[in-house]
């Protein structure tokens, strides 16, 4: 029996950064809003005292329980996908505030060119640099419209930082002053000065210095203790929806979450949503929660999913190129973060310290801020050297020929513990009409619905980028002035390993409701009260991390749906653009 | 009486009302085992009872047989030498027999429904075992171990309990011998089979047997000692690994390298 609960303004899905913004904005407008988590209630003391590699990093103790929920994975077309089992092998996010308790805090902004990305290259290179297949389009909004919402992420967050000296205009400073160097910092960022590229500190969400956001909530100081990236914050030092948006939206009785809330649904009827259903995890009672305007902010993964199992929006077919929801799949892969490996005889480094985004950059490479003309790809990404601060089960890398285990291997390993940096390219990852989500034909989750099927593989445009970045790095490494380097091979295809966190996709905004799902204020094209948020808005995966856009792109859809609210109907007229 | 004369004293009498003695049976494995494990004492190692270490019993493996092929195979990939002790000293055959009496070997939040296919696809996709450290982009900070690559219908303790007794029977075809009674380099050749995936298994490719032996011999001799291994911190102290710490705020821009006394998590939480 499904019980049906008083309607509100707004039922948002998910409670990570884009669920969260929302919940705040809209509960600070006055708006009756219902938050639902699938996962449990969490607060800051659950990530307090417990810094344990293995049961964080190496058992994913924040990572969506797999036994009732996962995804099947292939490469091609023609094949059967096979469920990717183990949390070894995916993990997403779960319970209150989602991924962003347990990110990394590396904060960039995308460039004016990833907004307008077909138009630019067209304009630079000709139509004929762009390949057959290749899905790239421009995002409906160009990076000066969208600058403020940047800026309102940066401000909720307190991010610490320092102007990137390539980057695109910014309308203020970082709100708190960049993280502390350590010595492979000092050496990346002087090796690639000698090489007369331009570093600079990289961005953090793990802040500089206590920081009081314009919402009145207080982020604590980062103490470099290393058990970031995995691990919610010891001290609430990491921005992440939990002592952020979510605490805001508390502030207000017009908001309510719910947890152990496990969506199904999107309800529909006559062109219009109506609301969600959604079981309560803990007693399996099933709810109808009737709405105004439903949110859907759950990972990239749920939102593609819960459209298709709702039938709402047309489908992408891969044969036709037609259809538009699953459409321009992508993501960070087993290729996006390759580069080279410095082994040290002669210096140890304080290794086991770090913050999850401390790290050198440089944009000397990422974008279009390079000439293409003569490169058999488009876009690019960043060069970075982090220092997450590794656990002892980390640092165990040892230079290639060593034996992976046995007396060499331990000889090696303890030698070289605090001995290897690395350095990576972060690159751009465009979307191809065969790399695309549908609905598995065999698998099913605990309650008989199917479970999203991936279907990705690499292009020439992928070996061309990850080979061009390798090569910088190796450049890099070796000015660092490493005993041994090792560069990264570019794998033979995608491995199935989705263990970054960062896929995105298939609900994609843009200008055109043929090759679009959503408008820049992120309604559906097809119907106007279901919002699509997170970076499954993303037309394609520029060169960097994508946490900031996500933030940004939930301001500028809370701004939509409280136009929408006020005034009704489609925010955005579609144009016809191919 | 003193500790010591009471345990030989239970030592002579549990042998000569068994009749254990008499039957000839010592050599074997059961009385074997026992002996090796519970009444053999050295001169000197006598401890009081608060002293020991009562969480050093087997929970999960209940063939003392299994638990030693265990322990020989993890000591050939992190054995005892110069640098420090190996993975038996370390407790790690304990640590892998927490963890698979656990929620990570019944496989509790991993994906076991059906069907698992057993054709050439599934076969390959075990194959597929890159490097966990150039996998994502948060993944420098994890075990650079193979993944795993998981179609079988067994859960981890099955596949251990399967995958060690395969590794006595290759033993035996090789060598003629037991596991355990091989010289290193011939349990070596023994363990590379496995991690070339020349050994038959059912319904699993041996090298996802061996790459995760490997992955949690790593981690036994890593992880924080709540969990069985690493004992003593040993294992932090081999490679100058301070353990969980409260800040490096004063620390992270230091030129040198800083070494530190570990502190465990037991430390960190102010346990008494």
């Amino acid at each position: 029996m499904v019980t049906t609960l008083d309607k509100v303004d707004v039922v948002i899905v998910g409670t990570g950064w884009a669920g969260g913004i929302i919940s705040a904005e809209l509960a600070k407008a006055g708006r009756k809003v219902v938050a639902l988590e699938r996962g449990e209630m969490k607060n800051t003391s659950d990530y307090t005292g417990v810094k344990d590699e293995l049961r964080f990093t190496n058992r994913f103790e924040m990572m969506q329980n797999l036994s009732f929920e996962t995804i099947t994975s292939r490469n091609n077309l023609d094949e059967v996908a096979l469920p990717v089992r183990t949390r070894d092998e995916m993990m997403a996010g779960t319970d209150l505030g989602g991924g962003s308790v347990h990110w990394a805090g590396s904060s960039y902004r995308y460039w004016p060119y990833d907004f307008e990305i077909y138009s630019q290259t067209v304009d630079r290179y000709g139509k004929e640099k762009i390949p057959d297949g290749m899905m790239i389009q421009d995002w409906g909004i160009t990076y000066d419209d969208f600058e403020k919402y940047y800026d309102r992420f940066e401000k909720t967050a307190g991010l610490s930082g320092e102007p990137d000296p390539l980057g695109a205009k910014r309308s203020s400073d970082y709100p708190t002053p960049p993280l502390k160097e350590s010595e492979p910092i000092r050496l990346f960022k002087d090796a690639t000065k000698n090489l007369g590229y331009h570093p600079y500190q990289m961005a953090a969400a793990n802040l500089s210095e206590k920081y009081e956001n314009p919402d009145g909530q207080v982020i604590n100081q980062c103490q470099y203790c290393a058990f970031c990236t995995y691990y919610g914050c010891d001290f609430g030092a990491k921005s992440d929806a939990l002592v952020t948006v979510i605490p805001t939206a508390l502030e207000h009785d017009n908001f309510e979450l719910r947890t152990e809330s496990y969506v199904r649904r999107v309800l529909y009827k006559n062109g219009k949503a109506t609301g969600v259903q959604y079981v309560d995890t803990r007693t399996g009672q099933a709810y109808e929660q009737p709405a105004d305007v439903v949110v859907l902010a759950a990972f990239t993964f749920s939102n593609n999913r819960l459209l298709m199992m709702s039938e709402i929006g047309e489908p992408y077919n891969p044969q036709t190129r037609a259809g538009v929801i699953g459409r321009n799949f992508h993501g960070q892969f087993n290729m996006s973060f390759l580069g080279a490996r410095g082994f040290f005889d002669k210096k140890k480094f304080n290794l086991y310290m770090g913050a999850g985004a401390l790290g050198g950059t440089m944009s000397d490479f990422a974008s279009d801020n390079f000439d293409h003309s003569d490169l058999g790809f488009i876009n690019g990404g960043a060069i970075e050297l982090r220092q997450y601060g590794d656990g002892a089960i980390a640092s165990n890398r040892v230079p290639k020929g060593t034996p992976r285990w046995g007396k060499e291997f331990k000889k090696n390993s303890i030698h070289y513990a605090n001995r290897v940096l690395n350095i990576w390219y972060t690159s751009a990852i465009m979307p191809w009409w065969h790399n695309y989500l549908d609905l598995d034909p065999t698998y099913t989750d605990t309650f008989n619905d199917p479970l999203l099927r991936i279907t990705f593989k690499y292009t020439d445009q992928d070996r061309n980028i990850a080979k061009f970045g390798i090569e910088k790095c190796q450049e890099i490494m070796e000015e660092m002035g490493a005993d041994i380097v090792e560069t990264d091979d570019m794998p033979e295809e995608f491995d199935h390993i989705y263990q970054g966190g960062h896929y995105a996709g298939g609900v994609i905004m843009g200008n055109d409701a043929g090759t679009s799902a959503l408008n820049n204020y992120l309604p559906m094209w097809d119907v106007d009260n279901v919002f699509v948020v997170g970076a499954s808005a993303l037309p394609h995966f520029p060169g960097h991390h994508p946490t900031p856009t996500v933030g940004a792109l939930a301001y500028r859809a809370a701004e939509g749906i409280e136009k929408y609210l006020e005034n009704g109907g489609q925010l955005v007229k579609s144009e016809q653009i191919n | 009486m003193t500790e010591k004369e009471d345990q030989s004293v239970s030592r002579r009498h549990f042998l000569k009302n068994t009749g254990l003695v008499a039957g000839g049976v010592v050599g074997g494995s059961l009385l074997g085992g026992l002996l090796t494990n519970q009444f053999q004492t050295k001169e000197g190692d006598v401890k009081t009872a608060t002293q020991q270490n009562l969480q050093e019993a087997r929970m999960f493996f209940s063939r003392s047989e299994d638990f030693s092929i265990l322990a020989a195979a993890t000591e050939r990939i992190f054995p005892k030498d110069d640098h420090g002790p190996g993975a038996i000293e370390l407790g790690v055959p304990y640590f892998f027999d927490k963890q698979l009496a656990g929620s990570w070997g019944t496989n509790a939040k991993e994906y076991m429904q059906d069907p698992f296919f057993q054709n050439q696809e599934t076969i390959d996709y075990q194959y597929k075992d890159v490097d966990q450290d150039q996998a994502g982009p948060n993944t420098s900070t994890k075990a650079p171990t193979p993944t795993p690559r998981y179609q079988t219908r067994l859960n981890r303790g099955e596949l251990f309990l399967y995958g060690l007794r395969r590794i006595d029977e290759v033993s035996q075809d090789k060598f003629g011998q037991a596991f355990v009674d091989l010289a290193s380099e011939e349990q070596d050749e023994v363990l590379e089979m496995f991690e070339d995936g020349e050994v038959d298994m059912v319904g699993i490719a041996s090298v996802t047997f061996f790459n995760f032996l490997l992955q949690m011999t790593i981690e036994g001799v890593y992880a924080d000692p709540v969990y069985g291994g690493n004992k003593h911190m040993m294992g932090w102290k081999m490679k100058e690994y301070p353990g969980p710490r409260m800040a490096y705020i004063n620390e992270i821009d230091a030129d040198e390298f800083i070494v530190m006394e570990p502190k465990s998590l037991r430390d960190y939480q102010g346990g008494s």
